[in-house]
Order: C-alpha cells, then structure tokens, then sequence
C-alpha cells in the first residue's frame, strides 16, 4: 500500500443479533475522494465510528500508514459525526480553538487556523455567537471547521452534504476536493449520489454490512449494462423486442429505451430502427450511479 | 502550521485534562451566575454568623430593672453577678407602672422593687434561677446585716470571713468560654461544605450529560481518552469549587473578625483551612460518582432520577451533622464521622468543636483516601462505558459490566 493510506482491513461488527459490519474491507488512498453510499442501515456510520476508535471492533484492522490506528494517529484524524455535535453554549471561535488543542496544536497555531477556517467558510460576522444561536447550515460549517481546524492528516465525513444549501455544498465540494488535492485521503459518506458521482474518485457501495461494489465509476459501470435512447417516431410497438441481447426498459411516443447486455452490439439495434423509418435521435449512455446503486443494492435483496 | 501528516503532533496525557479543566475553568468561573451566586451565599452566612453571635452574647444576659427604693441594691447586685458569673444589666426605671410594660415588651426581664430586706420581682413568667438566688442572697444580706448590728459584731468583717469560705472547685474539663462560637464556626463550616459539595458534584454530572445530550462527546472521544475527559472535568470543576469555598471562608472570617463577632479567628482560620481539605477529599469522593451517575442519562430531564441517590447521602450527612453539634463527643458521633462519605461533612465541624483528636483525624483521613481510590475506579469505569451509549437510560448493572 503506499504511505499514508486509510485501510479498512477485514472489520466486523455486531449489535447483539444485528450484524452491522460483516467482514468489510476497503482502502482511501492519500489524496482521494471516497464515496462511502448505502442505504439506511447498512453500515456507513458503525464503519466511520469504529475507524475514529468511538465504536469497538469485534475484529479486524484499520490501519493508517501501514500502521494500526492508535490513539495518537487519531489525533491527527478529522471527523465530522452523524450526529453533529458542539458545545451549544460555547462562542464559535471559542470552540475551535479549543478542538484545535485538543488535537496538539499550540495556542497560537490553534487560533491562526481558527481564524483561517471561520474567514474560509464565512462564518466571519458569528464568530463570537454561541453556537446554538447559528442557523443549522451554520452549524453545519461550523462542524466542518471542527474537522479540520488542526489540519488532519485524514479525513472522515460522515454525511457532510446534508442540510447545506447549494452555495454551502459548493464550499464544501471545494474544500474537500482542496485537501484531496493536499494528498489527504477523504472519505465521505452520503445519499446524494449525484453529487458522490460528480465529486469522488473512488466509491464503496455496502449493503448490510457487507461491500458489494468498490472501484471508480469508470470501473464499476464498465461491465453493467449500457442503455441506448432511440428517437424512431414510426416504429411499431415492440419493434425492438425481439433483438437478441436487448430488454425494452421504456417505450412511450417515439422514444424507445434499450438496455444492452454486455455482448450485445448497439448497431443491431441501429439497422432495426432505420427499418422502421426515419431515426431522429440515437444515444449510448453508461448508467448512472444511481441506477448501478439500484441495481447493486437490488439484487442483492432478492438473492 | 503543521503539514498535513506531521507525524511528530500528539497531545501529552496532562495536556489533554489540563484543556479539560481550563475550558471548564473559563466557562464556570466568569459567568456572571457564579459571582451572584457567590455574593448571595455571602450575605446569607454573614447574616447567619451576626445572628447566632447576637443570639449567643445576649442568650444569657438578664436585664434587671431596679424602682423606688430597690434602687440602693444596684451595687450589691451588680457584685454579686460578678462574683458568681452571672450576666446582669442593671438599669433604674422611673416608676412600677413604667416597668412592669417594660416587663411585658420584653426590655426588662425582671423588675425590682420594695426595700433591700424585703424585695419583690415582677417577671413575665418565670425568673431566671440564678438571678432569683442573686436577689435572695441580697435580701438575706441585708437582713444578716441587721441583726449582726443587733448583736454587736461589725458587719463587714462577718461578711468578709463569711466571703471568703468558699469551696474549691477542681474542674475535670474546664469549661471552654469559645465554645458558643465554635459551634457557629462549625455550623458555618458544615453548610459549606455540604453545599459546595452537592453543588459541584451535580455540576459535573450536569456537564457530563450536556456533552451527550449535545453529542459533542462524540467528538471529543475521537481525540482525548475518555479518564483525561472526565479528571479534567473533576479537576476544573473542583477548582472552581475551592475558589468559591476560600472566597467564601476568607470573606466570611474577615467581615466577622472585623466586626468583632469572632474573637476567635485562631479556630476559625484553623477551621477554614481543615475545611479546605475536607471539601478537596469530599469532592473528589463524590465527584466520579456523580460523573458515573450523569453519564447513565443522555438526556437533562432525567438526570434527576439518577442524581437522587447521591445527593440523599449527603442531605444525610448534613442532617447528621446538625445532631452532631449538640454532642460532638458522643460515640455515635465518632463513629459516623468515621464512615468515609459523611467524614468529610463532619469531620471538620468535630475539628471545630475541638471534639476530634488527632488519632480519629487520620483513621478519617485514611479511610476517606482509600474510598476515593475505590471510587473513582468504579465511578471512571461505569463514565467509561456509558459515556458514548446515547439513547435510553443505561442500566447500573450493564455498565459496570463494560
Ligand atoms: N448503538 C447501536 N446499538 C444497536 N444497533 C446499532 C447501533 N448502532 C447501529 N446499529 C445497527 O447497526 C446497523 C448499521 O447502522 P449504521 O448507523 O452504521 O447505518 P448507516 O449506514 O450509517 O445508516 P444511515 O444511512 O441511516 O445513516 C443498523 O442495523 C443499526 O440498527
Ligand atoms: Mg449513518
């Protein structure tokens, strides 16, 4: 593994009968966005908890460096809690400050980068507003600040995105793509998965417990099912049914939507539409995240 | 600042609880709370200390009320009292009707008329034994005197000889003239100390419950172990608490020494400074008790609930303490003062009395030392589980088991 990497090494986890974690594995390398998805329930919160060492393992690793994460590794880790958590009666800049020394940074270090952090996420006019007086957005960044105040070596979000506003997830997109950039590893957990599409390099989907898919999404959607839209206004009801390799998804006017397996060629489907008269519109696209999270987290339903 | 990754950041054990206390340090010692809670504490033990001083000097003091021909024995009442040891203000009153409303509103407590050999005390109900002996001694001495002249002999050489047999008293335990303001020191003493204490205390497990009810704990487990979390939280908030107990003590000596209320201030300060030790011992006993306590709840609302036992001990402690005063020798007494959870409530008032000697002062010590060590373990270890299981009431049992 190359140095300074966050791996999550064969960690499970049980509540009594419930098994929140069932032997789940996967790595954040040094300055990449992982998206951490799954539906509720399934995991995403117990893995975050028990990497920042607030949640016990029943077995497994995580490692950080190459080296088991210990207390003082932890220290140098920034964590954004679920349940979002600050002393509500406690000045903003106060409270960084604080959180700042808490994890080794001198008095003054923890100030200077207080004051960075606040000027950063436009908290500048509360700055000496206790925290409980904020709007939640507010004390959304606030939270956020906290995470990074001492300037983590690793970055863990446990659903950063939910409750901002759309120029607040612009900040925060910017910011963690920033410290990716800085060679941070960043997980982060979320149900945007647009936004997960749009901003991780990486993705972890888990589904009870277990990881069911990990890769880029390049790779991940690489050996699903490619979907063609075909604009054919005189074809007949049906017409693309019987293509071999071809499941009709939706049909409704004159547009028609194919879903492709994998060795299944698009140009059968092409010479079939021509046949039907004039093709005002022919595209390929690879599923979405959603659509493979659907399918991901689907089957292994019914199975 | 630091790189990301700087490998050499940690905190240091005694950093992390030194943050601790400091937060807990600036967010309870500059509210405004903490400085009017302190001045009404003030104002009310300075009130008490007047009062039980006014109480205490003029409890025995009779207040004799001399009319008409009565007036003559105002010397020989006034030396006698001296010489028995009895209290007594002497004052003329103009006439019986003046006096006996006087009598009746309380100002005079006994009122004298009549001549020497034959006097007649008015009083609301009852005389006061020793003054009623006082008067007697008076009118027999008058009619001693009558009848010694009656009989040839000189008066004042029979009195002198008959004043001078007296018998000697050898007293076992001679009588402590401070005794009444030790008392009040001790009294004084105790309330501190019971309150500080039950104060402080719920302050902690009050402080602990925020930080879960606020989630913030959750956080602050990510960097600081959760025994630095809770002795910064015990520490700070303890500091606190001695602050206000010396602000308090100190005040509370100098406003009643310099009102001449104490003349005692040797006890006093004695008294403060075991006081000070007391309350440190106290408070770290009941301090992780409390925290374990708090920790059980997430939520204010039932933090009560589970406070109540704890804080029933220590209304014990200071009702006790009440009986205590009365007969602080007692072996009841002793032994309860004994008993590690009430030592520190009352041990230090048995100080004041003078009634504890050294011997009982180290069993207590040693035996209050060894609890605290028990208890934090058992306090630390029940914070330690329960600290991060937000949600429902955690059971005692289910936490001890970890
Ligand atoms: N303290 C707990 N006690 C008992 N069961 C728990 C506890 N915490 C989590 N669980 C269970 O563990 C499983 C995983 O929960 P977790 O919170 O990790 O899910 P999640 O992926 O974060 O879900 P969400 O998207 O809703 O946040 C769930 O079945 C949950 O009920
Ligand atoms: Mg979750």
């Amino acid at each position: 593994m190359p140095d300074r990497t966050l791996e999550i090494d064969d960690v499970s986890k049980r509540y009594g009968d419930v098994v929140a974690l069932d032997s789940v594995s996967f790595d954040v390398r040094p300055g990449e966005l992982f998206g951490f998805v799954g539906s509720n329930g399934a995991g995403k919160t117990t893995a975050m908890r028990i990497a920042l060492g607030v949640v016990s393992m029943d077995s497994g690793e995580v490692r950080f460096d190459g080296q088991a994460v210990t207390h003082e590794t932890r220290t140098r880790i920034g964590y954004m809690p679920e349940e979002r958590g600050l002393y509500p009666k406690m000045k903003v800049l106060d409270q960084l400050v604080y959180l700042a020394q808490l994890h080794g940074m001198t008095a003054n270090e923890a100030h200077r980068s207080a004051e960075t952090w606040i000027g950063r996420l436009e908290l500048t006019e509360r700055r000496t507003d206790e925290v409980q007086k904020l709007s939640l957005g507010n004390q959304q960044r606030v939270q956020l600040a906290a995470a990074l105040v001492h300037d983590p070596a690793v970055l863990v979000l446990d659903e950063p995105f939910s409750g901002l506003d759309p120029i607040a997830v612009d900040v925060m997109s910017d910011v963690l793509r920033e410290k990716a950039a800085a060679g941070v590893p960043v997980i982060f957990s979320s149900h945007q998965l647009d936004l997960v599409e749009r901003l991780c390099d990486r993705i972890g989907i888990i589904r009870s417990g277990r990881i069911v898919a990990c890769g880029t999404v390049a790779d991940l959607t690489a050996g699903a099912a490619t979907r063609l839209t075909v604009t054919a206004p005189e074809a007949p009801p049906g017409w693309a049914a019987g293509i071999p390799g071809v499941r009709v998804l939706s049909e409704s006017g004159g547009d028609t939507v194919v879903e492709l397996a994998a060795e299944a060629g698009d140009q059968a489907v092409l010479t079939a539409a021509l046949a039907t008269g004039p093709v005002h519109e022919f595209s390929r696209h690879r599923p979405s995240l959603t659509q493979l999270f659907r399918s991901a987290v689907g089957e292994g339903a019914t199975q | 600042m630091n790189g990301p990754g700087n490998p050499t950041r940690s905190v240091r054990p005694a950093t992390a609880v030194r943050l601790v206390a400091q937060r807990e340090l600036n967010t309870r010692l500059r509210t405004r709370g903490f400085l009017i809670g302190t001045a009404v504490i003030l104002v009310v033990m300075v009130g008490y200390l007047l009062l039980q001083a006014s109480l205490i000097s003029n409890a025995d003091r009779t207040t004799v009320g001399l009319t008409g021909q009565a007036a003559a024995v105002a010397e020989p009442v006034r030396e006698n009292a001296k010489q028995l040891g009895v209290d007594v203000e002497v004052v003329r009153v103009g006439d019986q009707q003046d006096g006996r409303s006087q009598v009746e509103s309380g100002d005079l407590d006994v009122l004298v008329s009549g001549n020497a050999a034959n006097l007649r005390a008015l009083v609301k109900s009852d005389l006061d034994q020793q003054v009623h002996a006082l008067l007697n001694e008076i009118s027999r001495q008058e009619v001693l005197n009558a009848k010694l002249v009656e009989v040839g002999a000189d008066p004042a050489e029979v009195m002198g000889e008959v004043a001078a047999a007296q018998v000697q008293v050898n007293s076992l335990e001679p009588a402590d003239p401070e005794e009444g303001q030790r008392v009040v020191i001790a009294m004084v003493m105790m309330f501190l100390l019971y309150m500080s204490i039950a104060t402080y205390g719920s302050l902690v497990a009050q402080g602990i419950v925020e930080e879960k009810a606020s989630r913030v704990v959750e956080i602050l487990l990510s960097t600081v172990r959760p025994w630095h979390l809770l002795l910064g939280k015990v520490i700070g908030l303890g500091l606190v608490g001695l602050t206000q107990l010396f602000v308090l003590g100190a005040a509370g000596l100098a406003m009643a020494s310099a009102t001449g209320v104490l003349t005692v201030s040797g006890v006093a300060t004695k008294t403060l400074l075991w006081g000070l030790l007391w309350y440190l011992l106290g408070f770290f006993l009941y301090a992780t008790v409390f925290a374990g306590a708090g920790s059980l709840v997430s939520r204010q609302e039932d933090m009560q609930t589970v406070l109540a036992p704890i804080t029933i001990v220590l209304i014990v402690g200071f009702v006790t303490g009440i009986a205590v005063l009365q007969m602080p020798d007692s072996t009841t007494t002793t032994v309860l003062s004994l008993l590690p959870p009430l030592s520190p409530i009352l041990m230090p008032s048995r100080i004041a009395t003078g009634a504890a000697g050294l011997p009982e002062i180290a069993a207590a010590l040693v035996l209050t030392l060894a609890t605290i060590a028990a208890l934090t373990w058992l306090g630390g270890r029940v914070y330690h589980t329960a600290v991060l299981r937000t949600g429902t009431r955690i059971r005692l049992k289910d936490a001890l088991r970890g």
